[in-house]
């Protein structure tokens, strides 16, 4: 029944997929193959850079979900956390503009990114030292922060001082070769993500905290300290996208970011993490992130079906994605 | 097979046919057998044993008798007709019982409402508590559990869960009882209080099919005794023909070397580990106790008594406080499984699933998780050193796996157990203390571990072992202390190292040990 164990070492340096590790992607070429038959322009150079760089937004923070979900956590406060930034955000830059020019825009993300990484502390120290179920706690918090954003704009709209204007504009609309600078920003947000999720000791412990903690505690990994780094990964994220997002509209509403948690962890689930922790699938989650602006894009391309019905296309799309991956395990 | 052993013996009971019949039964999964050619009778009054190493195919055999799987050859019979169960169901409806080796009970029920799932009393649209709870109080009084009706299972002891799965199997009467490994997570007393329940039911007729890793059990209980090697049945034999030695033999086929390493001389040399005063949450409190290099350390006593609870306390993992503790002559402040693992000194769960494998990942990481500062170059992982860390583990701690791409969780309990080992002296701890060395595993990797145990206490390291299988405890420690009621009540040595004195010390809570020559034990019974 057994072999030697130098048999073992042998076929040990073997490469193993599993294909259940491919399946978003799959998926996403697919939908990017059905695309183009629905509607040649789909696959258009300038259809292509729209439809990625309006996932940018869901990617960079569904990157931080991906440790968030991985470590046996759950983050439900990032949309609203996101306008709450954005709005923090416009303030100190709108305070700054007389003084500093331009350069309020950079002291002024730089305020977004502490800003950020503290909500995501709170997050997580309520999760990890107040011992309270993560659903419950960023469900508060969500409330919280999207209260404390319709306050800050007075129900209305917070807009960004007319002088910056120009001067931030290139954070989203501008590029770089060709490529629109958002892609590159949640291109460097990846490759920093997945470095950290699979070559790093934390990305290790993160995963062994999400599959068992009581196995990660009996093996000396600070349980309480890794979950906390995921939620301010998380928050860290979430500034990232908010500083790329306020070029877009020019301002902070009480809608800003509304339901993005849903498609943040709609990305991150079709992306093949598993939503009780111990697996992270950083590139997984981007395909997910594309799959779900593809077909909102298609939508609107094609006239199937109502481009009101994204959301419930959405909703269809994560739960086929389990049970797909229920019955093909 | 040796000579000396018995063949098989015919069916010495013609006259009423056997309550179940297996002829010549096998399973097969694509074109891998795990087993085959097994023809069996299990007869009403007896109890049947079936013993067998870790994959010799005894839970598939267990499967295939109570319907769990539907056997790929053979036929089954019950009471001389032709039987073909589809399904646990219509096993259950035929008579039979499955009491599955995991606890497997919804933990935030009542004990009468685990009793009752998917049986449910009805009365009308309502269901019928009261029923429910008046029937299940007479079978748990009948079996003797002390486990009430509204009891929530949450709050039982692992014994007295136990104790639930079974009374579920008998709420109906039963022709044929399976017991699978049903003690492996009882303590002494609960395993005679489990043989009883065993005898009465033979006692009333019952058929009863008792799969056990414990051949003291076996022994004590048996009638006949089948066993299996590698899917293959090697013969059916009456129990008083067998002893233990001669079961483990035809398991294992060949003639076992001394299980247990004879024991070293007398360990000298300064105390490795001192602890001085420890309490551990409100439970716990010990006086003094120490480990030198080159010795084993026994902790002895009943499951509850406090000795888990006690070193994960050392450990860190609980709430505990100490007056003082050292290491290798260094005073150890702050105590966290990390700080400890720095000093030298770790600790192995008893828990293999729940505490000690991430059993959906693979074998690295779990090889080396607790040790990943030794695979850790700068901000990288060093992904080729622990897979060569792997390959090293897989040769020298002899984990047979056909490849190393497997999830924790596809290993056999022993290679888990060895999987286990390899992680926590990745970091050349000099003190090693393991908790229940070898449930749950197999003769043959009971004693490689126990060969394990035996090298790194001769290379002057010192272990301490946790154990509840007094044959291992007396079998492998130089010194035991026994534990009752979170207290230290007894140190053996030597001559005094017996399985009567480690159950007197343990069941009585006094130190007059028959046999004791001087006072030279230097812990404080009762503690501070």
């Amino acid at each position: 029944m057994s072999i030697t164990s130098a048999q073992v070492a042998a076929r040990g340096k073997g490469w193993s997929i599993r294909w259940s590790d491919l399946g978003p992607f799959i998926a996403l070429a697919v939908i990017l193959v059905l695309g183009a038959l629905l509607n040649p322009s789909f696959l258009s150079e300038t259809n292509v850079l729209n439809v990625v760089t309006r996932s940018a937004f869901v990617a960079i923070i569904a990157i931080g979900a991906t440790f968030v979900i991985s470590s046996g956590g759950l983050d439900l406060s990032v949309g609203s956390m996101m306008a709450f930034v954005t709005g923090v955000m416009i303030m100190i830059m709108n305070a700054l503009e007389p003084s500093l020019g331009s350069g309020a825009i950079l002291v002024g993300a730089l305020a977004a990114l502490v800003v950020g990484a503290l909500c995501g502390a709170a997050n997580g120290l309520i999760v990890t030292v107040g011992r309270i179920e993560p659903f419950i706690v960023t469900l508060g918090t969500m409330g919280i922060f999207r209260a404390l954003i319709t306050f800050m704009t007075d129900g209305g709209s917070l807009p960004i001082d007319r002088g910056l204007r120009d001067a931030y504009r290139p954070v989203y609309f501008g590029s770089v070769l060709g490529v629109p600078i958002p892609i590159l920003i949640s291109l460097a947000a990846i490759l920093l993500g997945a470095f950290l999720l699979y070559r790093t000791k934390y990305g290790r412990r993160c995963a062994a905290v999400g599959a068992n903690s009581e196995v990660a505690r009996f093996s000396g990994v600070p349980v309480a300290r890794v979950q906390t780094i995921a939620y301010v990964i998380q928050g860290l994220c979430v500034a990232v996208a908010a500083i790329c997002y306020v070029p877009r509209l020019g301002a902070a509403t009480p809608t800003t970011g509304q339901l993005w948690e849903l498609q943040v962890i709609t990305a991150v689930v079709i992306g093949g993490t598993a939503l009780r922790g111990g697996k992270g699938r950083i590139w997984g989650t981007v395909a997910g992130a594309l799959i779900l602006e593809a077909i909102a894009n298609l939508m609107v391309l094609s006239d199937l079906v109502s481009e009101y019905l994204v959301a419930a296309v959405q909703g269809v799309i994560i739960i086929v994605a389990m049970l797909v991956h229920r019955f093909t395990k | 097979m040796p000579a000396a052993l018995p063949s098989q013996t015919p069916d010495k009971r013609p006259e009423a046919p056997p309550t179940l019949r297996a002829e010549d039964l096998g399973k097969a999964y694509g074109p891998i057998a795990v087993l085959s050619g097994v023809t069996l009778d299990i007869h009403g009054g007896e109890v049947h044993a079936i013993i067998g190493e870790n994959g010799a195919g005894k839970s598939t055999l267990m499967k295939l008798l109570s319907g769990h799987v539907r056997p790929s050859s053979g036929r089954l019979r019950m009471d001389g007709q032709p039987v073909a169960f589809g399904d646990a169901v219509t096993a259950e409806a035929a008579g039979i019982a499955l009491v599955h080796q995991e606890i497997l009970l919804a933990a935030d029920l009542t004990v009468a409402e685990n009793l009752f799932l998917g049986r449910e009393i009805t009365r009308g649209l309502t269901v019928d508590d009261r029923a429910m709870n008046r029937r299940a109080a007479e079978v748990l009084g009948s079996i003797g559990a002390a486990a009430q009706p509204r009891d929530l299972v949450r709050d039982l002891p692992l014994a007295q869960r136990q104790l639930v799965q079974i009374a579920r199997a008998l709420l109906d009467p039963r022709k044929l009882v399976i017991f699978d490994e049903p003690t492996a997570v009882l303590a002494n007393s609960e395993v005679e209080a489990l043989m009883r329940i065993v005898r009465q039911l033979r006692d009333a007729g019952v058929a009863v099919l008792y799969i056990s890793h414990r051949l003291e059990e076996v022994e004590a209980l048996a009638d006949r005794v089948t066993v299996l090697r590698d899917g293959q049945l090697i013969g059916t034999y009456p129990a008083a023909s067998l002893n233990q030695r001669a079961m483990a033999e035809l398991m294992v086929g060949r003639e076992l070397a001394m299980l247990y390493p004879p024991k070293r001389p007398t360990p000298g040399g300064a105390p490795l580990l001192v602890v001085d005063g420890l309490v551990v949450g409100h439970g716990v409190q010990v006086g003094s106790f120490s480990v030198r290099p080159g010795e084993v350390l026994g902790i002895g006593g009943m499951i509850g008594s406090g000795r888990t609870e006690l070193f994960e306390g050392l450990m860190g993992l609980r709430a505990s406080r100490a007056e003082r503790v050292s290491l290798g002559g260094r005073p150890i402040g702050r105590r966290s499984v990390a700080t400890w693992r720095e000093s030298g000194l770790v600790y192995l769960t008893e828990d293999r699933k729940g505490r000690g494998l991430l059993l959906e990942q693979r074998l690295a990481p779990n090889l080396t998780l607790l040790a990943l500062d030794q695979v850790h170059r700068s901000f990288l992982l060093d992904r080729a050193g622990e897979a060569a860390a792997l390959d090293q583990a897989v040769r020298d701690y002899d984990i047979r796996v056909r490849t190393i791409h497997l999830d924790a969780g596809q290993l056999s309990g022993g290679n888990q157990q060895k999987l286990l080992l390899a992680k926590v002296m990745m970091s050349d701890p000099s003190v090693v203390i393991i908790d229940e060395p070898t449930r749950g595993i197999d003769i043959g990797n009971k004693s490689q571990i126990y060969d394990f145990i035996d090298r790194l206490v001769r290379a002057g390291k010192a272990c301490i072992v946790i154990s509840s299988e007094l044959p291992e405890l007396v079998g492998l420690s130089d010194r035991v202390l026994v534990m009752r009621a979170g207290r230290i009540v007894a140190e053996l040595s030597g001559e005094e190292i017996t399985e009567a004195n480690v159950v007197y010390a343990a069941t009585s809570g006094r130190n007059d040990i028959q046999g004791r020559t001087s006072d030279e034990h230097h812990q404080r019974p009762g503690g501070r």
